[in-house]
């Protein structure tokens, strides 16, 4: 009977194909570790924030009048309403953390080189959309901190030469961040930039399953196969994948459960105490600081103080700040090195990898606090550390002494 | 390979010290208020709030109805659900603590006019629902206690959490005439200790200026008890932020105990599949 059903499906679609291109028979490299447990933990968090969001929806009110009231609608009136919201909220500070734990991984096991460049430029996109998301969503609650955020950041576009005054005007639609603002920033935000999430996501996925998962040694699993064509050192996919997956996915629930019902504003991190107040055009906060997410960048835009070249600073900074999430998409071809994995790669990669690391903590930590003069000098000299890891990567990554890289992977 | 996952463990465990000491710091700071040892300046004190402490609770909402309620709304909660809550029966929340024709089901507006408002005090006394959320209880509680008699002020009263504030004294009837006095109090030497004449051995001495002190005998109550009620009120406004508190974290417990389990299950069958794999 089963078997008749599946028939009738396979003549019209490749159901059997499909789940087992992607499934049943999908290799996984044994020795993969929990860096790659970020992946499926992101389905997750993608799945939790479609859902919330969807709920979210059906109460909130994209006014500049309604908003703010329509979010504590939702937090006191709205049966368990409250729930729905910090687990969107929740949900985008988990994205985050989670995307920038993916991308480090790649950057440490070198999923990013051949054959898997495009698969890192995909991942790029998702990861540019999802700044977007974070971005529009910010708004939406119409908050102070809601509305200052959007602020500074939009009047970064104003500091474009020549044509910036204007462009600002047409991105906001309006002379002064308005209601108007607000809603089309929460059209970008419920349809489309999740749809175009969720077809980028797809397309990450397939572009995975095309070049096969990468694997903390870098080695090409598919070079030793069986007698059957399956790589040695690979298991399927599902079952045995899923149910390591299902362990983490219940740990990480675990976390994220316990942020969400017990620590929802995860000490102003995940929601600003300035946000709750409402929205107001004539009142600046004290310290204007978008979510943690974004402050390592936020430290290298506040970090240019100085104009150059008849360029203002404000914009010589807008450029470093898009600078340093662009770069990213070079990776594959700034890397000149023979080995994948950090494992092999010799002690230039591993100093210039924490160099970035170390960087990227002590932006984030000056993006989140007001500035001072010593501060601004940290920023400059951290700056130069995160782009140092990129821009130096064809040189020291092409003369320095890797160690040779085993055949097949090693399970230690 | 371990140097560079040793490196980024490290950095983990700095950010996380780092948010926790910035979390430590958060809630808006408290002026120019001195602590009754005269230590510290601008630090708040704590409020003690307690959620499950309903009688607390009942008191702080009683005193918001009487005294604040004139100026501040609360206009994202509703009359029943503060009534449910703080379990106060319906006929008798309505009865006592809901003023006009306003039903239990409203919203809790208020009628002054806050454009006409702004002209009386300057500003219009903003909505406090959220402020707890805001500024943190620790601030309200403290900024409640320290008001004080400044003649040159238009209300005759200052405050020193909130310097030049537009708001009048709306407890002094409670707390009696407060006024910011000067003290001696002990030297305290570079080392931390108490400063000593170095002949004598006597305790030194400085002066130091800007305690509050409650002029005996000018208000209803004594130090202790309106210390409560404001403690009571800063409860109440912090249940007011977030009035479901209470069953959040009970609700949070049984699907950490159902996620507990739930990860227990999946470990084991993952340990099973394992097995295949050897």
């Amino acid at each position: 009977m089963v078997t008749k059903i599946m028939n009738w499906f396979d003549d019209r679609l490749p159901l059997t194909a499909t789940i087992e291109r992607h499934l049943t028979k999908y290799p996984a490299p044994i020795n993969m570790n929990i860096w790659y447990l970020a992946g499926v933990l992101l389905v997750v968090v993608l799945v939790i924030q479609l859902l919330s969001g969807i709920w979210l929806l059906m109460n909130y009110e994209p006014t500049a009048e309604g908003a703010f009231a329509s979010i504590q609608y939702i937090m006191r009136d709205v049966e368990y309403g409250y729930i729905i919201r910090y687990m969107h909220t929740t949900g985008a500070s988990a994205f985050f953390a989670l995307i920038y734990l993916h991308m480090f991984r790649g950057m440490m096991y070198g999923s990013y080189q051949n054959p898997r460049e495009l698969l890192w430029v995909v991942g790029w996109i998702t990861y540019l959309l999802l700044c977007m998301l974070g971005f529009t969503g910010y708004v939406l609650p119409w908050g102070q901190m809601s509305f200052w955020a959007a602020q500074v950041i939009m009047s970064l576009f104003g500091s474009i030469p020549y044509i910036g005054e204007d462009l600002l005007i047409w991105i906001r639609g309006d002379y002064l961040i308005s209601g108007i603002t607000l809603n089309r920033l929460f059209a970008l935000h419920v349809v489309l930039l999740p749809l175009a999430l969720i077809v980028v996501i797809f397309v990450h996925i397939l572009a995975l399953h095309e070049v096969g998962s990468n694997n903390p040694d870098g080695v090409d699993v598919k070079k030793f196969k069986d007698e059957d064509g399956v790589p040695l050192d690979t298991k399927p996919f599902f079952p045995y994948d899923i149910m390591h997956d299902l362990y983490a996915i219940g740990v990480f629930l675990i976390f994220f459960c316990a942020i969400m019902f017990f620590y929802p504003d995860g000490g102003g991190y995940v929601i600003e105490y300035v946000n709750y107040e409402p929205a107001d055009n004539l009142k600046t906060p004290d310290h204007i600081i978008p979510a943690w997410y974004y402050t390592p960048f936020y430290a290298m835009l506040r970090a240019i103080t100085f104009p150059l070249f008849g360029l203002s600073a404000k914009f010589l900074g807008f450029i470093v700040m898009a600078a340093g999430i662009a770069i990213f998409v070079a990776l594959p071809w700034l890397d000149r090195s023979p080995v994948k994995s950090i494992k092999y790669k010799g002690i230039y990669s591993k100093f210039f990898l924490v160099l970035f690391v170390i960087s990227f903590f002590v932006l984030g930590y000056l993006g989140s606090v007001a500035p001072s003069p010593a501060k601004t000098l940290l920023a400059q000299i951290f700056t130069v550390g995160y782009f140092a890891y990129f821009l130096l990567m064809p040189i020291y990554s092409k003369y320095e002494t890797c160690k040779p890289v085993p055949d097949r992977v090693k399970l230690s | 390979m371990k140097s560079a996952l040793l490196a980024s463990i490290v950095s983990f465990i700095i950010a996380f010290f780092v948010s926790y000491n910035l979390n430590a710091a958060s809630g808006a700071p408290c002026g120019n208020y001195l602590s009754e040892s005269g230590l510290t300046k601008g630090q708040c004190d704590s409020a003690e709030v307690d959620p499950t402490d309903i009688a607390s609770l009942q008191r702080g909402a009683q005193i918001y109805m009487n005294y604040c309620l004139g100026c501040h709304s609360l206009k994202y909660a509703r009359y029943k659900r503060v009534s449910e809550d703080l379990e106060i029966p319906l006929d008798m929340f309505q009865e006592n603590l809901i003023f006009g024709d306003q039903k239990l089901g409203d919203l809790i507006s208020i009628g002054m006019d806050s454009k006409e408002s702004k002209v009386w005090f300057g500003n219009t006394p903003p909505d406090l629902t959220l402020e707890a959320g805001l500024r943190g209880p620790d601030w309200i509680y403290t900024y409640l206690k320290s008001f004080y008699m400044d003649d040159s002020r238009p209300l005759g009263v200052n405050n020193k959490v909130y310097e030049n504030v537009g708001m009048p004294n709306m407890l002094i009837g409670m707390q009696g005439e407060q006024f910011s006095v000067c003290k001696q109090i002990p030297e305290i030497a570079s080392n931390g200790g108490i400063k000593q004449d170095p002949l004598t051995g006597e305790q030194l001495f400085v002066e130091k200026c800007g305690f509050l002190e409650v002029k005996k005998g000018t208000g209803t109550k004594t130090l202790e008890e309106f210390d409560q009620s404001i403690k009571d009120l800063t409860n109440f406004l912090a249940y007011m932020t977030d009035p479901m508190k209470k069953e959040r974290e009970t609700l949070g417990v049984y699907v950490l105990l159902y996620l507990f389990i739930f990860t227990i299950l999946s470990y084991l069958l993952y340990i099973e599949f394992k097995k295949d794999l050897h």
